[in-house]
């Protein structure tokens, strides 16, 4: 079964191949992802957020999810050198590290509820559990930053998370915390990690590092990244081609 | 005589580099190392299948921001081919010593013989001295998908304007 609705303003998909997957868990999982929107969205006037920002909210007023997600960033801040900061023109948006959070906590519904195969989407960043509906590794594509139609590289995953951040034809919209200026030294930097919280929360981070990101993620056990110049040229960590392979 | 006046040249331009690179610009500012040039070489270089959008170039391109360390501008016009070990400079995060390696009167590669490595405070400059990752041109790829990574196409603009238009939705 899949389904794809439209949450955070973005495209979600959940597909789950185990058999006993019921209308209901769909439900309860797109449920879960707005509810995580209504709190963390910057956009949404009287988020969680929003009012916390506006000073509306003392911070030790806040719900357990959002000082949950302030912990994670300053955690994320600490191991990137602070390229990794929620702060931004004075006010919090976490929304870097929260889509993935998000994700991440959705598989986990999904896994205690004892679902063994499935993907679960929110514009771009995956999480994959387990094998597709043919029985063999979730393949995923790695999408061309200059032409969203097509993909560049098409890697094999199973039980890990797997995310991308880019500039594409939309403007530069990752900002650099460090120099205080959009990052675009490069066109896109995809990330596959043991899950997609931490796939997700690094990639941000590294793609505000330019050039030296793909570095950066070399030095991390567990994770592979990919990264494309705007020469078209990619540059890949040592071990990312153990995903190329669909074996 | 000559080859040490050069190999000092090298190495003084390579220090003043380095430098000057940490001081003057507190993150990071990442310079691909010369050997990535023979490394990329080597790869066979692919133009990209149905796409006319992205432009490919010459490998050396993406290796511009070695130039400072090597072009000749001056008198020094063609190098004598040769190793040239450079002295242990203190680039403020720790010592860094380089070999350069001359072949037909060119600089074609850079070895790190000695970059700091015990301080945690260096480990992102220490990216530049990491080694050399693999490099491609990227291909379209017509293989089937359960998925695409991409970054969001969701801009804050558009992200503002839905949120309005959705406030404006409200019943």
């Amino acid at each position: 079964m899949k389904e794809i609705r439209t949450i955070m303003g973005m495209p979600a998909k959940i597909e789950i191949i185990d058999s006993n997957a019921t209308k209901e868990v769909f439900e309860e999982i797109f449920n879960y992802l707005i509810s995580i929107d209504e709190h963390f969205s910057t956009y949404k006037k009287n988020s969680e957020i929003t009012l916390y920002n506006e000073g509306k909210i003392a911070e030790k007023d806040l719900s357990s999810d959002m000082k949950k997600v302030f912990k994670l960033s300053q955690e994320t801040k600490d191991q990137t050198d602070g390229f990794f900061d929620i702060k931004y023109n004075g006010k919090i948006d976490p929304s870097g590290l929260v889509k993935g959070w998000a994700i991440y906590n959705a598989s986990e519904i999904l896994r205690k509820k004892g679902f063994k195969n499935f993907y679960v989407e929110i514009a771009g960043d995956i999480e994959v559990v387990g094998l597709n509906n043919e029985g063999e590794k979730w393949a995923i594509g790695i999408r061309n930053p200059f032409n969203k139609k097509e993909n560049v590289k098409i890697v094999y995953l199973s039980n890990c998370g797997i995310a991308t951040s880019g500039t594409y034809e939309r403007g530069d919209h990752i900002y650099n915390p460090k120099e205080k200026k959009l990052a675009k030294e490069i066109a896109s930097l995809t990330i596959i990690g043991p899950n997609i919280y931490e796939a997700d929360r690094f990639v941000s981070a590294c793609f505000a590092m330019g050039k030296a990101g793909v570095y950066f993620i070399e030095k991390l056990s567990g994770f592979e990244g990919y990264m494309i110049d705007h020469d078209g040229i990619a540059t890949f960590t040592s071990n990312f081609e153990k995903y190329v392979k669909n074996n | 005589m000559k080859k040490f006046v050069l190999s000092l040249f090298v190495i003084v331009s390579f220090g003043f580099y380095v430098i000057y690179q940490n001081m003057g610009n507190s993150s990071v500012s990442f310079t691909a190392p010369v050997v990535a040039n023979n490394t990329t070489k080597k790869l066979s270089k692919k133009t990209i299948a149905n796409t006319s959008s992205v432009p490919v170039q010459d490998n050396s391109s993406t290796q511009v921001a070695v130039v400072p360390v090597i072009t000749p501008s001056k008198k020094t016009g063609i190098y004598n081919d040769g190793e040239y070990i450079g002295d242990s400079v203190d680039a403020y995060y720790g010592y860094v010593q380089v070999k350069a390696v001359i072949t037909n009167g060119r600089l074609t590669d850079v070895v790190f013989l000695n970059y700091p490595q015990d301080r945690s405070t260096s480990v992102r400059i220490n990216s530049r001295t990491m080694p050399i990752l693999k490099q491609e041109a990227i291909t379209a790829q017509s293989a089937n998908v359960n998925g695409v990574s991409g970054a969001s196409e969701t801009s804050p603009a558009f992200m503002k304007s839905l949120a309005s238009a959705l406030s404006q939705a409200k019943v």
